[in-house]
C-alpha cells in the first residue's frame, strides 16, 4: 500500500464511519425487512402459532386475485388514486396560477391552503366523517344539509357510502389536505422562471397567454413529475384516511386496511405480507425511475 | 406570517397588461377557496362548543345558543394519557432524528468518501417505502427483541425511517456551506470530528429546525406506526383519538373538541415557526 493511498483513506474512513450506524440501520430495517416481508409472503404461514412454514413460492400471490375484497379494494384505489392525483394537481396548479404574479396578501392565502398539511388525517377525518355524512332529507347533516339550505338540494348523494361513486368522495378530504402542498411546489415553480425570458417573449410580440405556454409551462414540467410522484404514492398506500371516515368498512376498503384486517383480524401473517408486497412494488414502479433520473439529475448539475 | 424559504422575494407584479387577469377577479376567486379550506374548521368549533341539547340535524350547521366548554372537558379528560405519550414520543424523537440527521448529512456532503452517492440514493429510497411493507417483520423483531407495544419501540421505529429525509434535509443545507471552511480547519490540523463539532455544528441552526420541526410533525401525526406498534398503555393521540370517534356512543361536541384538543400543537408549531415546516415540506421533494 503506497503512503499516498494510504493518507487518502485516512482522510475518508471516519466519515464512513459516522455514518456507519446509518447504513446499518438502514440496511436492517428498510432492505432487510422489505426482503423477510417478501419471503414471509411466500410461505403458508396463516396463522401466528404455528411452529415453521413451508415455502410456497407465488402462491399466495395468485390466490389474493380469487377474493372478491381484494379485487374490490384495487379497484378502490385505482378510483381514488386517478381523483385525488388529478384533483390535487389541478386545485393546487390553479391556486398557484391565482397567486404567480404577486397578489395583496398572498402569506396569508398560503398559510391558509398549506394548514391542512399540519394536521392529522385522525383529526380532520372526524369532521370529514361528519361532512360527508350521508343522512338526506330530514335526516341530512353536513354537507347535504348544507346543500339544502343554500338551494342545491339536487346535490346532495351518498358521499363514500355510494357503491361506484364512493371512492371519489373518498378523495375528496385528501385533496383539501394536500392541494396547498402542490401550490407550494407550483409557485416555487412559477416564480423559477426567469423574468427576462418572459419579458423576451413579450418583446417578440408574444400575448401573454402565448408567453405562458411557450415559456412559463415548459418550466413547469419537473414540478410536475415531482408532484405526481408524490401525490401517486401518497395515494398507494392511503390508510389513516380512510381508516378515521369510515373504518374497515369493505365499501371504502383499500389495499392498505385490508392489510390491517389480515394481520390483526384474521391473524394471518402470509396473507398481511403478501398485500404489503403489492403496495410495495406498485409505488416502486413510480418511484425507483424517479429516483434514478433524479441522481442523474444531480450529477448534471 | 409565514414565508416560504422556496419562493423567492414576493416580485411586485409586472406592469399591468390589458391581456391579464383583473386582480380583482383573482383575489376573489382565492378568498372563495379560503372559505371552503376553512369549512371544516367552522364546523369542529361550532360543534365543540353545543350542548347536547343542540345535537339535532337541523341546526347541524348553527352557531350555538349556548355556548358550553362541557364537551371540550370530558374530551380532555379522555385524551389526557394520549397527549402524554405523544410527547414522551415525539420529543425524544425529533432529537434523535436530529443528531443523525446532522452526522449523515455533514459527511455526504463535506466528508465525502467513495461510494456517498449510492448510499444517499439508497438512503433516498427509504424515504418512499409504503411502511407496510415492513412492517409485519418489524412486529416481528420487536416482539422478540422484547420491545414490542412500548414508546421506545415507537421511537426506534421512527427515528430509523426518519433517517432518509434528515439526512436529506441536512445533506442539502450543508452543500450551501463553502468548502473552503472545511479546508481552513483542516490546514490548522482539525480532524473530521473537530470540524464538525466547532465549524459546522454552530452554523447548523435553521436545519435543526427544519428537521425537528419536521419530525415533530410528522410524528405527532403519525398513526400507522401507532397502530401496529402500540399497546393501550402507550397509545399516543391519534390512536386515542381513532377510539374516541370511532365509537357510536360519543357525542359529536365532544369527538370534534377532541379532534381540536389534537392538533394544538402541531397547529401552534405550524403557526408560529411554518417556515420550517415548509422548508422540510420542499426537502420530500427532492429539489436540492
Amino acid at each position: 500500500m503506497s503512503r499516498l493511498r494510504r493518507s487518502r483513506l485516512k482522510r475518508w474512513l471516519p466519515g464512513l464511519l459516522l455514518v456507519t450506524p446509518s447504513i446499518v440501520l438502514i440496511a436492517v430495517f428498510v432492505y432487510g425487512m422489505l426482503g423477510w416481508n417478501f419471503r414471509l409472503a411466500m410461505t403458508d404461514q396463516h396463522d401466528e402459532i404455528s411452529e415453521g412454514s413451508r415455502f410456497v413460492g407465488l402462491e399466495n400471490f395468485v390466490a389474493l386475485w380469487d377474493q372478491e375484497r381484494w379485487g374490490l379494494s384495487v379497484r378502490h384505489a385505482i378510483v381514488f388514486t386517478l381523483v385525488f392525483v388529478g384533483g390535487a394537481l389541478a386545485l393546487g396548479w390553479l391556486l398557484a396560477f391565482l397567486m404567480e404574479k404577486g397578489i395583496k396578501g398572498e402569506g396569508g392565502f398560503r398559510t391558509v391552503y398549506l394548514f391542512p398539511m399540519a394536521i392529522s388525517f385522525v383529526a380532520t377525518g372526524v369532521v370529514w366523517r361528519w361532512l360527508m355524512n350521508s343522512g338526506q332529507g330530514e335526516q341530512a347533516v353536513g354537507l347535504n344539509r348544507l346543500f339544502q339550505a343554500v338551494g342545491l338540494g339536487f346535490l346532495e348523494n351518498d358521499w363514500f357510502r355510494g357503491e361506484t361513486w364512493g371512492m371519489a368522495a373518498m378523495a375528496i378530504p385528501a385533496i383539501w389536505q394536500m392541494s396547498g402542498y402542490v401550490m407550494a411546489l407550483f409557485l416555487a415553480g412559477f416564480r423559477g422562471v426567469p423574468e427576462e425570458l418572459r419579458e423576451a417573449a413579450r418583446v417578440d410580440g408574444c400575448r401573454e397567454w402565448q408567453v405562458y405556454r411557450y415559456v412559463v409551462f415548459p418550466f413547469l414540467r419537473p414540478v410536475t413529475l415531482s408532484a405526481l410522484i408524490i401525490l401517486g404514492h401518497i395515494s398507494l398506500k392511503v390508510f389513516d384516511l380512510i381508516v378515521s371516515v369510515s373504518g374497515k368498512q369493505i365499501i371504502t376498503d383499500v389495499p392498505a386496511v385490508f392489510m390491517w384486517v389480515a394481520v390483526f383480524d384474521a391473524h394471518d401473517p402470509a396473507k398481511g405480507a403478501t398485500i404489503a408486497a403489492y403496495i410495495v412494488l406498485a409505488v416502486a414502479v413510480f418511484v425507483v425511475p424517479y429516483l434514478i433520473w433524479n441522481a442523474r439529475r444531480e450529477k448534471r448539475s | 406570517m409565514t414565508t416560504t424559504a422556496v419562493a423567492q422575494k414576493p416580485r411586485t407584479a409586472p406592469v399591468a397588461r390589458a391581456s391579464r387577469w383583473p386582480v380583482y377577479l383573482r383575489f376573489v376567486l382565492l378568498l372563495g377557496f379560503v372559505l371552503v379550506f376553512l369549512l371544516p374548521i367552522y364546523v369542529l368549533l361550532v360543534t365543540s362548543f353545543k350542548p347536547l341539547t343542540e345535537a339535532d340535524p337541523s341546526q347541524a350547521w348553527s352557531l350555538p345558543r349556548v355556548w358550553t366548554t362541557e364537551a371540550w372537558r370530558v374530551a380532555w379528560e379522555k385524551l389526557r394519557p394520549g397527549i402524554a405519550n405523544s410527547f414522551l414520543l415525539t420529543i425524544p424523537g425529533s432529537l434523535l432524528s436530529a443528531a443523525l440527521g446532522a452526522m449523515n448529512g455533514f459527511v455526504l456532503s463535506k466528508w465525502r468518501f467513495p461510494g456517498a452517492d449510492v448510499v444517499f440514493t439508497l438512503f433516498l429510497f427509504g424515504m418512499f417505502i409504503p411502511y407496510q411493507g415492513v412492517m409485519i417483520p418489524l412486529v416481528q423483531l420487536m416482539v422478540s427483541l422484547d420491545v414490542y407495544g412500548g414508546i421506545p419501540g415507537l421511537v426506534l421505529a421512527h427515528v430509523v425511517y426518519g433517517i432518509p429525509i434528515c439526512t436529506l434535509i441536512f445533506r442539502n443545507y450543508y452543500v450551501t456551506i463553502p468548502d473552503e471552511l472545511m479546508e481552513a480547519a483542516r490546514v490548522d490540523g482539525a480532524g473530521m470530528l473537530r470540524t464538525f463539532w466547532s465549524i459546522v455544528i454552530p452554523v447548523s441552526g435553521p436545519a435543526f429546525a427544519v428537521v425537528v420541526i419536521w419530525q415533530f410533525t410528522s410524528l405527532w401525526n403519525d398513526f400507522l406506526f401507532a397502530v401496529f406498534l402500540t399497546g393501550p398503555s402507550s397509545w399516543p393521540t391519534t390512536v386515542m383519538l381513532n377510539n374516541i370517534a370511532g365509537a357510536q356512543t360519543v357525542p359529536y361536541s365532544q369527538q370534534m373538541a377532541a379532534a381540536i384538543l389534537a392538533s394544538v400543537p402541531t397547529m401552534l408549531v405550524y403557526v408560529l415557526l411554518g417556515r420550517f415546516f415548509m422548508r422540510g415540506l420542499m426537502a420530500g421533494a427532492l429539489k436540492g
